[in-house]
């Protein structure tokens, strides 16, 4: 069993009002230092057996995220 | 006449879509998105709702069901095909149509009666209409913010494939006020605000969705 991480994010051009929400809250809480906060999903993937890096790199890229608006990162295991 | 309307889990607006058909005339056919069967139909509607609670993104997970394959299969041969609400999240994930539905701007679910501009009435679902007429139908959604990059808008506006707009106000922060869009043959059209609530005086802002319905069934026998 091994694990595998996916993230997604949306693209730079695409403006994210979630990630605007929590840069709001974190202006009122103090936190003057944060400039920007992009919002994403995160996968967390258990795989029987050795992972095909081509099958997860077509889920990621599939399913997991729309690539007309969202960029998609894979993380295999390094061991 | 037969209009397929399809049935995802969480589809809500499967019956009203289903009633607009039978009031313009045609004969509306229940699909159900697990099965492989498209059972004849001329043409098809992906009502509006919560498929799958939207899970993943809006769409996305009803996008890759079984019947849907079928849907893309005919609708490249010329079926038409109109996406509501959520059924445009719909097409827009299967690659029906072009850019992508995403969170609204303000992130508050907006629900009104709203203006569109009609921007092309030469699809298969707007022949109704005329060029720069306004129409008020319900627009009733939390992730219905157009989106797709800018060079890609420029693109969808120079070959004329905004279908509606906006007006008097932009619900939910789409990109160029597009409320619908249409593939590249016409047949296909996607909008977020809802034509089947706008059949009847007694339950909607106007009888202004009906055109949708009678459209397509003159254009399935002009086909």
């Amino acid at each position: 069993m091994s694990r595998v991480v996916v993230d997604v994010v949306l693209k730079p051009e695409i403006s994210d009002p979630q990630g605007q929400a929590v840069l709001g809250a974190l202006g009122r809480l103090g936190h003057d230092s944060i400039t920007s906060v992009r919002q994403g999903k995160h996968f967390v993937l258990e795989v029987d057996g050795t992972p095909d890096e081509a099958e997860l790199k077509q889920i990621a890229e599939t399913l997991l995220a729309n690539p007309v608006i969202e960029d998609v990162e894979l993380h295999l295991p390094t061991d | 006449m037969r209009i397929g309307v399809i049935t995802f889990p969480g589809s809500l607006d499967d019956v009203d879509a289903a009633r607009a058909v039978r009031l313009a005339g045609g004969d509306p056919i229940s699909l159900w998105h697990a099965d492989h069967d498209l059972k004849d139909v001329d043409a098809v509607v992906l009502p509006g709702g919560f498929s799958y609670g939207d899970y993943l993104r809006a769409g996305a997970i009803a996008a890759r069901a079984p019947l849907m394959q079928d849907v893309v299969d005919r609708a490249k041969q010329g079926m038409p095909v109109l996406g509501i609400c959520n059924g445009f999240q719909v097409l827009c994930e299967a690659g029906l149509l072009p850019g992508a539905l995403t969170r609204n701007s303000h992130l508050h679910f907006r629900n009104r009666d709203q203006v569109l501009q009609v921007e092309r009435a030469d699809t298969s679902w707007t022949h109704a209409y005329e060029t720069g007429q306004r129409i008020v139908i319900p627009v009733k959604n939390g992730e219905g913010r157009y989106v797709a990059a800018d060079a890609d808008l420029d693109r969808l506006e120079g070959e004329g494939r905004v279908v509606f707009r906006y007006v008097g106000g932009n619900p939910n922060g789409s990109s160029r006020d597009i409320a619908g869009v249409t593939g590249a043959d016409g047949r296909v059209v996607g909008l977020m605000p809802h034509p089947e609530h706008a059949i009847e005086d007694l339950t909607g802002p106007s009888t202004d969705g009906l055109g949708f319905f009678t459209s397509v069934l003159k254009a399935v026998v002009s086909a």
